[in-house]
């Protein structure tokens, strides 16, 4: 059974940061295409504050990703502070007191976060945002669990899904957000939310694949 | 860029402090949360608070609607960019006097959430927040689809009848259905001729040709209806006005108040010659102007357009409307 530590296990969240980080130029430029240009400039800012009350303190995986979410919960605002904030804020909630986190583990976690960011905005499978990365990427990740295979096999296909749903949102018309404004516009951009949020996921993944270990 | 700032990332913070400066007479900011702006006149008399908040680059909006008569505390968001949850919970926690809290803000998804998560946190404090959510925007949606379209210059109006309300001493449902009766009375079109370019990205986010002008625009350039040749004031004006008269639909008779924006780069004589198009256009349907403001009410940055809002009035908008206001963005002396 593969699992990986939760404690001392904050590195994952800081490659996060990092994948963030150098990706904001390009998520600036996504978003520039039917919003107002900000995604990438506006997620390295609350990413970076993050990273600053991260680094040094020997945090849990769990802890860690918490400070990530409440500091884009409490000092980010924008759209992306409450839906990023919220998402994190379950994931803390669903794994902070998991010792050793197993691959049903990350997938309560993750289905927490999408059932909060839900409620929140209101955004349906199908609006062009974030959900768009976010539901295939735990229904692949979800079904290869079910057959059998392993944690790392599991990631890649979460990585999959991300990648899949990402990239149908080029065809979507935005139906929730600035975008949503653009109407028929909209149609062959990709959502810059759900091109963070498959950075985001894509790189958890290959994080958490990093320090996996096995009994 | 041609602009005139420090670090392209601070150019809220570095406004801010200039802002507190030089409006003390009217404004203060919140002891421990630098984004929030809070009216001095907010505590003079016991009554419903009133809350707004939004992005930055709008300016006077919405730091400059905070004064006596108007809004008593406003969250500060980044620029165009949903102010916190926390700072609506700070101001609405402010203001409380235990009449409740009416928050008054713009139609975009960003402000909607943080407002709900600020609403819940209050909530826990035993404070009662309600809710009013500016749609103005006749273009940015179809009317069958009204809950979507976004607040832009009509929350002035909305802010001014809210606020007029509760310094009556209204209670909190009374303030919210006047405010609401506001909005739902009040439509608004935008119409763009140059771009406006966000500090921290550095260039303009979308282009107007030379020679032609978007209208419906939103005022963060969100794109219009189509893309028109440019236009004399005279023609301009009879499309946004023909665009507004027939979605409410206002009628002979009716008495309004008419507020034209510049969208930052627009020179005010521009702003009258449309105004004086639109005063033509009410009299020859016979529609009477019980007010008028001209002006840079709400702002894009430095955008180059126009909106014009129209609110229709019954007894009760008119005496919110006639009532004194002293905030930075608006100041108008009682009858």
């Amino acid at each position: 059974m593969e699992y990986i530590v939760n404690a001392r296990n904050s590195d994952i969240v800081l490659q996060i940061i990092q994948a963030i980080h150098e990706k904001s130029q390009y998520l600036s430029e996504i978003d520039g295409a039917t919003g107002d240009g900000d995604h990438g400039v506006n997620m390295d800012k609350g990413f970076s504050l993050a990273k600053e009350r991260i680094v040094g303190n020997d945090l849990s995986f769990s802890d860690a990703i918490k400070i990530l979410g409440r500091t884009l919960l409490m000092d980010i605002g924008g759209s992306m502070g409450p839906i990023y904030g919220t998402i994190f804020n379950e994931i803390w909630k669903s794994l902070k007191d998991v010792e050793k986190i197993q691959d049903t583990n990350v997938l309560t976690a993750l289905n927490n976060g999408l059932m909060a960011l839900i409620d929140l905005a209101g955004a349906k499978p199908g609006d062009k945002t974030l959900i768009d990365t976010m539901v295939p990427a735990i229904q692949t990740f979800a079904s290869a669990i079910e057959s059998g295979n392993s944690f790392s096999k599991s990631l890649d296909e979460l990585s999959r899904g991300a990648e899949e749903g990402k990239a149908n949102t080029k065809n979507m018309m935005a139906k929730i957000g600035r975008a949503a404004r653009l109407q028929e516009r909209s149609i062959g951009f990709l959502d810059a939310g759900a091109t963070s949020c498959c950075i985001i996921l894509q790189t958890m993944a290959s994080a958490i694949k990093g320090c996996m270990q096995s009994e | 860029m041609q602009r005139i700032i420090n670090d392209p990332s601070l150019v809220v913070e570095d406004m801010l402090k200039g802002f507190v400066m030089v409006h003390k007479d009217i404004i203060h900011v919140h002891l421990k949360n630098p984004r929030v702006i809070i009216s001095n006149a907010a505590k003079n008399q016991k009554k419903v608070g009133i809350v707004t908040g939004g992005g930055s680059g709008h300016k006077p909006a919405f730091i400059g609607y905070a004064g006596k008569n108007m809004v008593d505390a406003v969250a500060v968001g980044e620029i165009f960019s949903s102010p916190t949850a926390n700072s609506f919970y700070d101001a609405i926690v402010e203001v409380e006097q235990g009449m409740g809290v009416a928050c008054l803000y713009g139609n975009y998804a960003g402000d909607n959430m943080n407002v709900k998560m600020a609403s819940m946190m209050a909530k826990d404090d035993n404070i009662t927040v309600k809710t009013v959510v500016a749609n103005d925007d006749v273009a940015s949606a179809k009317k069958e689809d009204s809950e979507k379209r976004r607040g832009v210059a009509g929350e002035i109006l909305m802010w001014k009848v809210g606020g007029a309300k509760a310094a009556t001493g209204a209670s909190l449902d009374e303030v919210i259905d006047a405010a609401q009766k506001a909005i739902d009375n009040t439509r608004s079109v935008g119409v763009g001729l140059g771009p406006c370019t966000i500090p921290a990205n550095g260039k303009p986010n979308f282009s107007i040709k030379e020679g032609t002008m978007e209208f419906g625009i939103g005022h963060h350039g969100e794109p219009g209806i189509r893309i028109d040749k440019l236009a004399s004031a005279k023609e301009i004006a009879k499309e946004m006005y023909n665009l507004i008269i027939n979605d409410l639909p206002f009628q002979s008779e009716d008495e309004v108040v008419v507020l034209i924006s510049g969208l930052g780069a627009t020179p005010l004589m521009e702003q009258y010659i449309l105004f004086n198009e639109i005063e033509n256009l009410l009299n020859a349907d016979n529609i009477k102007i019980f007010k008028a403001y001209v002006g840079n009410y709400f702002t894009s940055l430095e955008m180059n357009g126009i909106t014009l809002t129209i609110m229709k009035l019954d007894d009760e908008l008119k005496e919110c409307i006639r009532m004194e206001v002293e905030s930075v963005g608006l100041i108008q002396i009682g009858e």
